[in-house]
Parts: structure tokens; C-alpha cells; sequence
């Protein structure tokens, strides 16, 4: 195992680093870095895997401590160029689960819901598995079994997801977790410029004058990112940030624009309707680049700040500060995240975003661009190469005939034998309750805690005749399964992701696997074996399905065949497209100002504001939002295992504005159309008086997920989490925090038990717990 | 004036407590966390700083001055050690004797704890795992010129007052530029940049608000 990190050896270019920052910015903290010598190795025997984090979409790079017997048992920051041997907590402690006692190391099966698992043979577990499809299939038809990827996944795994639905399975029915995240920015970045990535790096951030962050709780969601955000404050850049709730970056704000949830494109439209007004916008560059431009100005004319200010219930004056700020500003660039991408009308929001940054000429410049901040590892990847339902590899449309026919011919399948396009993951799930999807696959997701509307999940779920969940702990989803294949976890197998800047990092191997478990390639690929398609399925290791990967994606937008291993090792990491060996990666988009339409133009698109899904009425007068917490990562199913995280936050809680007059750890019951839970009250001024928020990372009787619609964007299809209609009222006691399930024959971490029963809102998360002073 | 040391800003720190976790995984006293978030404005404002053992100088280290046990050392670098375990007899007084709240007992060992400013990375040239980590640069270590180099025109504090007392610190505070004042009155809340001007409320206090304050 090499532990030479080529982006610490002097002298190596980093080719993604920001040629053009202004001095002081480059060093930040290269300050105390792991000497070349490593004399931390030498001293204990210990090996530095470097590899990255295997959590949020900013991909930090990090060394894991691996020990002489081969065992990881530590972390080491790493100075690698996206974080600078910066990590969070998230980071810091997801080292704990490789070796963790939760670990599922044999498949599990049963063959009725309510009987006991048992753990069983691997030819048992997949020969049942196979036996199952054939069934269905042979009484129902192909797309009666489904399959359900993620975007924690690999890229390579991802690709074998989308093949193994359409060429082993043969079945339209594949979607994946990142439906939930970022599809709605994919879509509207698809729509304007022809590609699904962020425009700009994050070291671009260094360089602008003016950050707008929209929807994103940069500290809490993505906090390695606000040193870039900070190094943007030190140069003097203004912050404007957009969010319902005061968070840690709000808080520094030189604008904090608190609106009603599920109002942005009012406001957006707002703000272009001022600048407009003031002739801010570049004409010049919007004759030369765009086309639609006239009806985005006629759509706008109609929200004038009058109008926005009382939908959005903000102050006029903050929409037209925003506006001269970020239009008067040299550079300026605005970055969201799924604060304005989980709606009904997400596509929307980021395109009313886009058409902002268009009409003010900040696109493909140095500090003057967009970037959209994917949630998951490989939010951005995990899309890239056919796991979505429409998608096929590298970005090709499966309606598409062309696109069909190059597949077709790389996989060497008939064409009149793939599928066309799926619905989407929500979708899936209401076709599950009407007995259209009958067997389902679910690779590495959890969609008990992260899909909407709980109880539709599990009726669903529970209506299958047949469900298999791959994972490496027993999630609440996998719980409900009829077999478990236990598979590895990211450090025990290599691969690439592609981070929130459309950089592919390779992920290192660490440490073998433990005896009895399979990398999920291996098993697809056995799957695929079984029920006849081996021929296609010849993949022994992750390498090989990348190098099948990068020729699939060769000569389309999502270019990766200029990408390899070794030059990945090399290099730190490298933005596709990137179309040969020598092409050095394409970290910001634009430049030269033709997008990747045919025309070569920016399309803006018109956007106008309609209201949330689900209505306010009497009984239902606020609006739920929900979100995250620094200490967990998504359904939790990962941290909610680890104790120092549990320890940090132990359970969810229920923010509320002193004027309900609740008094800190309250029960108070949240109910929404869906259903209620009782959460202990965070008493704060950091929300509006109207917002109530849950952190999402929890099962029910404390999840989120228990009470936000599945309403959909109709072209995005991702769901409306981030508001829906309800009531507080004073509880007798808060529920219960689940343990999370755990194989027959396994133990918990005895840390998380201890802390699971607490009856308290956590120790102030982010100090927002006591409005009583002490 | 001052080498290479942590410099804490508040202003930066957004309450994540990686500095929290990365404390514990330090190999100096590894499975235990020495760094606590202080939170000085709960419930109005989501303002969070870490506290981290200020090694102070002049006088030096109360908490060693008043240890019965002569079980904490300060190296000639300036570094005041977590109480040498063959000596501490676990009575406390560094705890009541710290102005800054810093030194714990673990009750099960009889034995304190303390931040030692990662002493086993350090003494190798390497930053302090704690700000090593620290996403946001709240915790920083280096020289004045490097951090100044990086934040142009950032006024640091390493003098506060308590009631009569001054305290000069190895470790050094970000402070507003226009509040900067020798010695910081108080202890650290003083420095909350965001909020509000809580400078002239914690002199009058006198005794300082940290001992009695927040904790
Ligand atoms: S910011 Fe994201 S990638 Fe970095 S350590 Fe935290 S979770 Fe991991
Ligand atoms: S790591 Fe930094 S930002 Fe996070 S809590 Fe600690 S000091 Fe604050
Ligand atoms: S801050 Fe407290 S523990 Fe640290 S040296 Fe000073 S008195 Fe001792």
C-alpha cells in the first residue's frame, strides 16, 4: 500500500488549485501539515491511506490510519487540495464504522416478513434472490421488479446499477437516492446551459466579490466548504445569504434574507425585476450568449419588490439591497443547495437563480459563476452514468435513439431490448402500493427514513412480494427486506466519486473486507450471472468497470474518458469533461461563454412563483421545514452508529420561536396532514416566527419523514421536504428515539444506547437550545 | 511577539465541533475530548466558540501555581501539560484555580485532564489536531504574521482582566478591530463579534462572566 500523497510532494502541480488566487489565500493551512517524512507512520508501523471522506458532496481528502495487521483504527487529515487537512466531525469519526460491531458479515434471509432473519450461504441468499425475479417477472412481466441505487455509491457502482436494471433485470424500473437531492439543480442547469454540473470550483469562491448562498446551511450541511467562504471574507466579499432559519453562516451575513419557505422564485424574480429596474443587467453579454431573455424580463416586470416582499415576508429593502449588491459587485456568484431544490417547484427556484447570475454577466469567470452543493458523496457522480431512470451512461437520454444505439452497441444488446425510461424513486414507491412493482432491489439507500410521507413508504414496502436491500448495516429499510447482502463499506474497496465540482476523486482501498463480505460490484455482478447475462457482467474489480465507463461516456457532455487511476492518483482529482489523457479536466464551465447547447447559447427560462403543495389553513397555519445536523449524514443509518456523533446530537428536536411560548425542552406535538410526532422544543430566535424545523436524520416515531408530502416537482420529481403545512400544541411527553436495528446475533455500540433515551433537545446544536439565559 | 500558537476566532466558528472530535482522536489522550463549545448567547443567536486550554504565561499557569501536587508542568516552550498521572492526586484545585474554565476531573481516575496543546504533534512541527481540522479556521495555528498574511488586518488579544487580575495567555484571542483593547476585561465573551458590544456589561461585572457565566 503506497502512502505517498502526490498532493503533498512539493514540487507536483496541483492542477485544480486556483492559479489565480490572491496571495495569502493559497497557504491556508499548510501550516503544520504531515511532513514528508511521515514520521507519524514510522513511529507506530502504521500505513496513511490516503483516500477521501466518504460522506458530503465537498470529498475532503483524508489519510486513514490502518494498522500492522491491516486494520483501519484512525483518521489523519490530509492536505489534500479541496479541504487543506480540514475536516467536520461527519469526517473525523467515519473511520468507526469500518470495524464497527454492527456490521452485517453474512446475508440474511427470510421468507416471510414476520419471521426472524436468519443468516445464510451467499449461493442461498443469491439463488433465492434470482428465484424471486424469475418469479415475478415470469407472472407479472420485467418491469414488475424494480431496482433502487444511491448516490453514496461509487460512479463505477452506479454504472453497474443502470446496466444490471436494463440488460440482466431488463426492467425500466431503476432510480436512485439522489432524487432526493440534487435532481432539481440538474434539471434546471440541463435546461439553461446543456449541463448537469456546477458552473464554476470552489476555489472560485476565494476570488468573488459577492457570495450568494441560497438554501444551504453551509455550516452545518457542508462546513469544510466555509473556509473557502471565510477566504472570500477576508478579501472583503459580501455575504447574502437566503434561509428561513439564522444559521452559523446567516449570522455573519452582511444580508440575512429570512423568507417564508417555499418562496425563493418570488424573490429571486424580485431581485432580477430590481436590477433590471436599476440597469444592472450586461446587455452585452446577454445579445451575444442567451436567447429568451425578453420574456424572462416581461416575466419579471410583474414581480415588483411590493409584490415579493409580501409573499417572501421579508423587508422590500432587503430585495433591493440584494439586488444592488450582487449585481453592483465586480464579481459575483451564487451557490444553492436543497433549501431551494426541495420544492414543488425546485427546477424553478434554481432556474430563477440562474437567470440572476445570467442577466448580470457573472457566468464562467474567474470568482463569477454558480455552483450547486451536492449532499451526498456522489451526488454529482452518482447520476452521471445511468442510475437516474431516464439516463443512460454519460449523460445520454434513454428516449434518445442515437444514445440508445451507441449503448446499445458498448454493451453489444439489441436495442429493441432496453427499456425506456422508469419513474422516478417517490413514483416507485406509489406503483409498489398499486401492486405494479411487485420486487424490488435496493442498493445502499434507506428510503424508510429519506423518502416523504412515512407511511406511504412502508405501505409500499410492505406490499412487495418480494424485497432484497445490499448494505453494510441493517438500515430501517433493509430491516423490512426478505434477504440482506452484507457489502462493503467505502474503505474497503476503490472507486471514484465526483464531488460538488464536478472533480473525480479516487477512493483508496484500506483494509480487507471482513470474511463473508461481497463489494456490491461482485455482487451484481453474481446476480447477473444467474439469470443469464454473466457475458456482461465480466467485471472482477472496480477498475474494471470504469475502464467500460470511461469509454460509455466517451464523446458525450459527461465526459470521463480522459480520466484514468493513474492519472486521478496523480493529480488530486480532475473536473470532467475531460475527453483524452492529455486534456487537463474542465473545472470551470463557460469560459469562453458558449454553454453545451447546440446553439451554443444560455436558454433562460421563465419562471413564475406558484404557492407549496400543501395549503396553510386554520389548522394548519406554519410551515414545517426540515434539514440536517452537522453530526449525521442523511437517513443516519451510518451515523447514528457512531458514538461520538450520537453523543454530539442524540436525537432530533422540534425549532420553534419563543412566541409559541414553549420554554426549552417542552414536548411539543408537530402535526401535518400526514400524521404527528412529539419532538422536545429548541426554543430560539433563529427561526421565523411562522417556520417551525425537524432535522430529518431519524426513524419513526422522531422522523421528519413522518410528516413532509410527497408532492413532486413535475419535472424534477424530487420532493417537496422543504415545507409543508402545519400546527404545534403543547405534548405530555416527547416520543422515543429507536435504537437502530441491528442484525440477530450483533451488538450495538454501547455509547449510542446511553445516549438514545435522553429526553432533552441535544446540548445546543449550534447554540441554539435556551432562549432563558443561565 | 508571539511563535507559532493556536489563535481562536469566534467569529469563524460555527459550532460543529469537528475540534471536539478531532481532540479526541489526538494520540496524547486518545477516546477523550479536551476542547468544550461554549455557547454565549443561547436561544437569541447561534454564536458558539470552542474553548481550548490558553497555556497562560504571566502569571504563570494558575492552575500549575496552586497544584498541591506539583503535577503540572510548563515546558520551556510555554506549554502547560496535562497533570503528570503519577502525580496528580485529582483535588481540583487547577479546576477552581483556571479563570478560564478549562481543566476537568475525570472522577472515575481522580485524575485531571487537560488540553496540552496536542503536545506529541507539536514537539514535530505538527499543527495541534484540533485546529488542524478546524473547517472554518476558528481555531488557527501558526505565527501572527501567518494568520494576519491570511486575514489582513485581523487584531488578536492575549491579556484579560479578571476583577484585578490580568491574564496573559500563550493562546490568543481574535478580537474586533474596533474593540481592541489591552487587556480584554473580562475572559471571552468580550470578543462575540457579531452580536452585541458585551465589552463594558462584563467589566462591570468585575469578577469576569466566564467562572460564574456560561457554564
Ligand atoms: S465536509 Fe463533507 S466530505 Fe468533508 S469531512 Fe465533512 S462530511 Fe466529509
Ligand atoms: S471545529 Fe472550528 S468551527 Fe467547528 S466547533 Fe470547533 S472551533 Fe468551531
Ligand atoms: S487556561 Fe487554565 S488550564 Fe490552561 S494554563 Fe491557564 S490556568 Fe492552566
Amino acid at each position: 500500500m503506497t502512502a505517498t500523497d502526490p498532493v503533498t510532494t512539493p514540487g507536483r502541480p496541483v492542477p485544480l488549485d486556483p492559479s489565480l488566487a490572491p496571495p495569502g489565500t493559497r497557504n491556508f493551512r499548510d501550516a503544520g501539515g504531515i511532513p514528508a517524512d511521515r514520521w507519524h507512520a514510522d513511529q507506530n508501523g502504521e500505513t496513511l491511506v490516503p483516500t477521501h471522506c466518504c460522506f458530503c458532496g465537498v470529498q475532503c481528502g483524508m489519510y486513514l490510519r490502518v494498522d500492522r495487521g491491516g486494520k483501519v483504527f484512525g483518521v489523519e487529515p490530509r492536505n489534500h487540495d479541496i479541504n487543506r487537512m480540514r475536516l467536520c466531525p461527519k469526517g473525523i469519526n467515519a473511520y468507526q464504522q469500518v470495524n464497527h460491531p454492527d456490521r452485517l458479515t453474512a446475508p440474511l434471509m427470510r421468507k416471510n416478513r414476520d419471521e426472524e432473519f436468519r443468516e445464510v450461504s451467499w449461493e442461498e441468499a443469491l439463488d433465492h434472490t434470482v428465484a424471486e425475479i424469475r418469479r415475478i417477472q415470469g407472472e407479472y412481466g420485467n418491469d414488475a421488479f424494480g431496482l433502487l441505487g444511491g448516490a453514496s455509491l461509487f460512479s463505477e457502482k452506479t454504472y453497474l446499477v443502470g446496466k444490471f436494471a436494463r440488460v440482466a433485470l431488463k426492467s425500466r424500473h431503476v432510480d436512485y437516492n439522489g432524487r432526493l437531492c440534487m435532481v432539481s439543480a440538474a434539471g434546471a442547469n440541463k435546461l439553461a446551459f446543456g449541463i448537469d454540473r456546477a458552473g464554476n470550483p470552489f476555489s472560485d469562491i476565494l476570488l468573488t466579490d459577492c457570495l450568494l448562498i441560497a438554501g444551504s446551511n453551509v455550516g452545518e450541511c457542508f462546513p469544510v466548504m466555509t473556509q473557502y467562504l471565510w477566504g472570500a471574507r477576508d478579501r472583503g466579499a459580501t455575504l447574502i445569504v437566503i434561509d428561513p432559519r439564522e444559521t452559523a453562516v446567516a449570522r455573519t451575513a452582511d444580508v440575512h434574507v429570512a423568507l417564508k419557505p417555499g418562496t425563493d422564485s418570488a424573490f429571486f424574480n424580485a431581485v432580477l425585476h430590481v436590477v433590471v429596474a436599476e440597469g444592472l443587467t450586461d446587455e452585452a453579454y446577454l445579445a451575444a450568449h442567451t436567447t429568451g431573455w425578453d420574456e424572462v424580463r416581461k416575466t419579471v416586470a410583474d414581480y415588483p419588490p411590493s409584490r415579493s416582499a409580501t409573499i417572501c415576508g421579508v423587508p422590500e429593502e432587503q430585495i433591493v439591497q440584494v439586488a444592488r449588491m450582487f449585481a453592483g459587485a465586480g464579481k459575483a456568484m451564487a451557490w444553492h443547495a436543497r433549501g431551494v431544490e426541495h420544492h414543488s417547484q425546485g427546477v424553478e427556484n434554481c432556474l430563477s437563480i440562474i437567470n440572476l447570475c445570467v442577466a448580470t454577466g457573472n457566468i464562467g469567470k474567474p470568482g463569477a459563476g454558480y455552483g450547486t452543493i451536492t449532499g451526498q458523496g456522489n451526488g454529482q457522480g452518482g447520476r452521471e452514468h445511468g442510475q437516474k431512470s431516464d439516463l443512460l451512461p454519460g449523460g445520454r437520454s434513454i428516449t434518445n435513439p442515437e444514445h440508445r444505439r451507441q449503448i446499445c452497441e458498448i454493451w453489444g444488446v439489441d436495442e429493441a431490448e432496453l427499456p425506456l425510461a422508469g419513474t422516478s424513486m417517490m413514483e416507485m414507491v406509489w406503483q409498489m402500493q398499486r401492486q405494479e412493482i411487485r420486487g424490488l432491489v435496493g442498493i445502499c439507500n434507506n428510503p424508510f427514513v429519506s423518502l416523504p410521507n412515512y407511511a406511504t413508504v412502508k405501505d409500499g414496502y410492505d406490499t412487495l412480494e418480494f424485497h432484497a436491500q445490499f448494505d453494510f448495516f441493517l438500515s430501517e429499510t433493509a430491516a423490512n427486506a426478505h434477504v440482506v447482502f452484507p457489502v462493503t463499506v467505502w474503505a474497503e474497496d476503490e472507486g471514484v466519486m465526483a464531488n460538488a465540482e464536478a472533480r473525480v476523486v479516487k477512493h483508496n482501498k484500506a483494509q480487507e473486507p471482513p470474511a463473508g463480505v461481497r463489494t456490491d460490484t461482485w455482487v451484481m455482478c453474481e446476480l447477473a450471472k444467474r439469470l443469464g447475462a454473466g457475458d456482461k457482467f465480466d467485471f472482477p474489480d472496480s477498475r474494471s468497470v470504469f475502464e467500460e465507463l470511461r469509454v460509455a461516456s466517451a464523446g458525450t457532455v459527461n465526459d470521463y474518458y480522459g480520466i484514468t487511476y493513474e492519472r486521478l492518483e496523480e493529480t488530486g482529482g480532475i473536473a470532467w469533461p475531460c475527453p483524452s489523457t492529455e486534456h487537463p479536466g474542465t473545472p470551470r464551465l463557460f469560459e469562453d461563454g458558449r454553454t453545451y447547447h447546440a446553439d451554443g447559447k444560455t436558454h433562460m427560462q421563465v419562471v413564475e412563483w406558484h404557492p407549496p403543495m400543501d395549503p396553510y389553513s386554520e389548522e394548519y397555519p406554519l410551515s414545517l421545514t426540515t434539514g440536517r445536523t452537522v453530526a449525521h449524514f442523511l437517513s443516519g443509518n451510518q451515523t447514528r452508529r457512531l458514538g461520538a456523533l450520537v453523543e454530539q446530537t442524540p436525537r432530533p428536536w422540534v425549532e420553534v420561536h419563543p412566541s409559541h411560548g414553549f420554554r426549552n425542552g417542552d414536548p411539543v406535538r408537530v402535526v401535518t396532514r400526514r400524521g404527528s410526532e412529539v419532538f422536545p422544543a429548541l426554543v430560539t430566535e433563529a427561526i421565523r416566527p411562522d417556520t417551525v424545523f425537524i432535522p430529518y436524520h431519524w426513524p419513526v416515531p422522531t422522523a421528519a419523514n413522518a410528516l413532509t408530502i410527497d408532492a413532486l416537482d413535475p419535472r424534477s420529481k424530487i420532493p417537496e421536504y422543504k415545507v409543508c403545512a402545519a400546527r404545534i400544541e403543547a405534548a405530555e411527553r416527547v416520543d422515543e428515539v429507536p435504537a437502530p436495528p441491528t442484525a440477530p446475533g450483533h451488538r450495538a455500540y454501547p455509547e449510542t444506547q446511553v445516549s438514545r433515551t435522553d429526553p432533552l433537545p441535544p446540548t445546543s446544536p449550534q447554540g441554539r437550545g435556551t432562549a432563558e439565559r443561565s | 511577539m508571539m511563535g507559532r500558537t493556536i489563535f481562536i476566532d469566534p467569529g469563524r466558528c460555527i459550532g460543529c465541533q469537528a475540534c471536539v472530535s478531532a481532540c479526541r482522536e489526538c494520540d496524547s489522550h486518545r477516546g477523550k475530548s479536551m476542547i468544550h463549545l461554549d455557547y454565549p448567547d443561547e436561544g437569541h443567536s447561534v454564536a458558539s466558540l470552542p474553548t481550548v486550554c490558553m497555556h497562560c504565561e504571566d502569571p504563570v499557569a494558575p492552575c500549575a501555581e496552586v497544584c498541591p501536587a506539583d503535577a503540572i508542568l510548563v515546558t520551556a516552550d510555554g506549554v502547560v501539560q496535562q497533570a503528570d498521572t503519577t502525580r496528580c492526586i485529582g483535588c481540583a484545585n487547577c479546576v477552581n484555580a483556571c479563570p478560564f474554565g478549562v481543566p476537568k476531573i475525570d472522577l472515575q481516575a481522580k485524575l485531571q485532564m487537560k488540553c496540552n496543546l496536542c503536545y506529541d504533534r507539536t514537539a514535530y512541527g505538527l499543527a495541534p489536531m484540533c485546529a488542524t481540522v478546524c473547517p472554518t479556521g476558528a481555531l488557527f495555528y501558526g505565527t501572527l504574521e501567518e494568520l494576519q498574511a491570511e486575514r489582513p488586518g485581523v487584531q488578536v488579544a492575549d491579556s484579560f482582566t479578571f476583577g484585578s487580575t490580568t491574564v496573559t495567555t500563550g493562546v490568543a484571542m481574535v478580537v474586533p478591530a474596533d474593540k481592541v483593547q489591552w487587556p480584554v476585561p473580562g475572559g471571552l465573551p468580550v470578543v462575540e463579534i457579531n452580536g452585541v458590544d458585551v465589552s463594558e456589561a462584563n467589566s462591570n461585572k468585575g469578577g469576569g462572566g466566564r467562572r460564574e457565566g456560561v457554564r
